[in-house]
């Protein structure tokens, strides 16, 4: 490297996103794989422009957007929240509202998506406001507790408007993601079809993907832009130590409303995006799992940080899925012979009388690969908060640093 | 009338009626509540760890009852001639002891590795033994429901024309011996010494109390406690045996220890009594009022008492209040 990239002479070099040249190279080529993947062109990637992959990758960039939200309201500003659920579901249902078709049963105003997505954040910020004062009033794992109470109200809510939510079990369809002027019969620009955007021939999976990096991106820079201004600040100081910072004249009850409130905005679009990229949701789905699977998010990625939230949910998103990889590949080894195959005999099961700790088929012992997930999605949030409290980012931390000061080892 | 019949409700109650069946089911709700409860906060007091996976605990705790008392029949096998009820008191309190060496299992795995890491980072560990527990526990279940295989049943006492569980009466007599037992524990040598190191452990530990010690039994009367709950709520007429679902019982029993004060023994017996009558009796009242508070309104009144309750006293009934300095 040339010079000293970490001196820094003004205010706006120090506070900059990418500081350095290294940075600014790195997210540039990060941002060209990015946007370039469903092309395939990268060598070593091109596994991940498939279309499964492109799904999936989707589902992690909104939960992507929901994690950036919760790392706001816990990582930077200290508020212990399980309601995120909540607040997505209220998203969620204000998008259906605005957005979905009106039937016998079911209300909707059938509403453009540049209406209802943004409606969706607004709506959920100002229901983040109104839950606000009670964080004044309690604090620290009590709140833990009103809002893990806020999940299982909501819950009750949610179950019962059965014109808005279609009802328990049965849930109701929501949007596509597309866009038109105003209820036109042909979209604008509609992610449903396969077809050429610009010249280049893109799947629809492809082109949800590309629309969500770029919300990604959008929300992202906000994340950042919050965590280095005054807003951050006020927010880390109410973490820190909420009385002193009320003596120093950040006024608690406001940085802690708006914590909620742009948490929750963050919140209400994942959520409604999360429905329409799914197509239908029951109202069950807005449970405490959902909430528990954001904590764990942050915590894996490294609580405060913006490129921990989204390695973060990456990571969980995708985990199950390699799982699954794994799991198949271990039983097609299961035919086989050698030490390999005995291994992959011993933990999996084929059938009811065949021992194992994970089992392939619907009866028998052994996990199922539901189960098996869920199992690994506890031991991760454990191993990560035994052996690195920093998560992922602490991970990248430690390599980093190890290759700065190499060939010295401190 | 046969105790084991089971007749059709044909007769409609009077109003004084109607609140004493709802009392008495309030109660008996109440009681498991307050056994969750109590466990609970028996833990934080000790370790000051809030621990989500009660639940799970709770769980555990039911389904090895059910294996102790059907499956294996231990130590039923042993004396054919006895009762019904003495032999499955028997495999329940076997079960209860393996439940608690659960609970040390639980602290030594995942707690033990955690000592000096903030509190909030604890919490979120034992959300992570809970889904790991409760998973694996599910699997040993199955699908459906587990019978416990108690002796009482569907029995009922008929009072008038108020009918109670035997489950009831026996979950209300068997709560009211734990707490005594808890009572009684907490006057002994060993009770006074989980009580210092509640108040400040350092200075217990300079007294030569040996606190690893006083944690390891902390979680393991707290397992157990969570396990005598687990087995009342997955008896009738509640549900009939342990399933995938038992361990959702403890989500309404988080309201009860915040009323009753995070760290107050005697608030969480009493938040728990108290959220049990409140849950039966307003779910009775506003049955007829479906339409507007919607089905199923009881599982959601403990959390609005919660919420209501921490506007008025953010601390709960008999918890300390916090006193913060800068």
């Amino acid at each position: 490297m040339r010079g000293r990239p970490l001196l820094f002479t003004t205010y706006q070099a120090d506070a900059a996103i990418l500081p350095t040249t290294t940075k600014k190279v790195l997210m540039f080529l990060f941002m060209a794989l990015a946007i370039t993947l469903p092309l395939q062109l990268v060598p070593g990637f091109r596994w991940l422009g498939q279309n499964e992959w492109l799904v999936i990758l989707g589902q992690a960039l909104i939960f992507a957007v929901g994690a950036l939200g919760l790392n706001i309201l816990t990582g930077l500003a200290g508020q212990v929240s399980l309601g995120h659920a909540f607040f997505m579901g209220v998203g969620g249902y204000t998008a259906v509202i605005l957005g979905g078709e009106q039937t016998t049963s079911l209300v909707g105003y059938g509403l453009p998506m540049w209406i209802w997505l943004p409606a969706a954040g607004i709506v959920a910020a100002l229901v983040g406001m109104l839950v606000a004062p009670t964080a004044v009033r309690v604090r620290g794992l009590y709140l833990a507790f009103v809002t893990i109470g806020l999940v299982f109200v909501g819950d009750h809510i949610f179950r019962n408007v059965r014109n808005v939510s279609g009802g328990p079990s049965i849930g109701r369809e929501w949007p596509p993601l597309e866009f038109r002027l105003w209820k036109e019969e042909q979209a604008l620009i509609s992610f449903e079809t396969d077809g050429p955007w610009l010249g280049i021939d893109l799947s629809s999976q492809a082109k949800k993907y590309l629309f969500l990096v770029l919300l990604v991106v959008i929300f992202a820079l906000a994340h950042k832009n919050i965590a280095r201004t005054r807003l951050g600040r006020a927010f880390a100081a109410v973490r820190d130590r909420d009385i002193a910072a009320e003596v120093m004249g950040v006024n608690e009850v406001r940085y802690k409303a708006l914590a909620f409130a742009v948490s929750s905005f963050f919140a209400g679009v994942a959520g409604a995006l999360l429905a329409s990229y799914f197509g239908s949701r029951i109202p069950e789905a807005w449970d405490l799992l959902l909430s528990v699977q954001f904590i764990a998010i942050i915590l894996i990625g490294g609580a405060g940080t913006t490129a921990g939230a989204i390695m973060g949910s990456f990571f969980v998103v995708m985990v199950p899925r390699l799982v699954q990889n794994l799991t198949r590949w271990m039983s097609d080894l299961t035919d086989g012979q050698g030490p390999l195959s005995s291994l992959a005999n011993f933990i999996l099961s084929t059938g009811p009388t065949d021992f194992g700790l994970v089992g392939t088929s619907a009866i028998g012992p052994g996990l199922s690969v539901f189960q098996l997930n869920l199992v690994l999605y506890g031991l991760l949030i454990v191993i990560f908060l035994i052996f690195e409290p920093l998560g992922l980012f602490g991970v990248w931390l430690r390599v980093r640093n190890y290759w700065k000061g190499w060939p010295f080892t401190y | 009338m046969n105790p084991g019949e089971v007749v059709a409700q044909t007769t409609t109650f009077t109003p004084i009626e109607q609140f004493l069946n709802a009392l008495i089911n309030g109660v008996a709700l109440g009681a498991v509540y307050a056994l969750l409860a109590l466990g609970f906060v028996i833990i934080f007091k000790a370790t000051q760890v809030v621990n989500f996976a009660h639940g799970a605990l709770a769980a555990v705790g039911a389904f090895l009852v059910a294996s102790f008392a059907t499956v294996l029949n231990i130590p039923g096998r042993f004396m054919p001639s006895a009762p019904a009820w003495l032999r499955w008191s028997l495999s329940a309190v076997c079960a209860l002891g393996a439940a608690a060496l659960v609970g040390l299992l639980v602290e030594r795995v995942f707690i033990r590795p955690m000592v000096g890491e903030p509190l909030f980072s604890v919490a979120i560990i034992t959300i992570g033994a809970d889904i790991i527990i409760r998973t694996i526990n599910d699997d040993f279940v199955g699908q459906g429901a587990r019978s416990l295989g108690d002796p009482w049943g569907i029995n009922v006492v008929q009072l008038g024309n108020l009918r109670i569980n035997q489950t009831q009466l026996v979950t209300v007599g068997v709560s009211i011996i734990c707490f005594l037992l808890v009572a009684w524990f907490f006057r002994s040598r060993l009770g006074v010494a989980m009580r210092a190191t509640a108040f400040d452990q350092e200075a217990a530990q300079a007294q030569g109390i040996n606190v690893g010690r006083i944690f390891a039994i902390a979680w393991a009367i707290g397992a157990t406690l969570a396990a005598v709950a687990g087995i009342f709520s997955s008896l009738a007429p509640r549900a009939n045996g342990v399933s995938n679902t038992t361990a959702f019982v403890v989500f309404r029993a988080f309201p009860a220890v915040i009323i009753g004060g995070l760290d107050s023994v005697i608030g969480a017996v009493v938040a728990g009594f108290l959220v049990g009558i409140a849950e039966i009796v307003i779910a009775t009242y506003t049955s007829s009022y479906a339409n507007v508070v919607g089905v199923g309104f009881g599982s959601v009144v403990p959390y609005l008492l919660m919420l209501i309750f921490l506007l008025f006293r953010p601390y709960g009934l008999f918890g300390t209040q916090e006193i913060r300095r800068v």
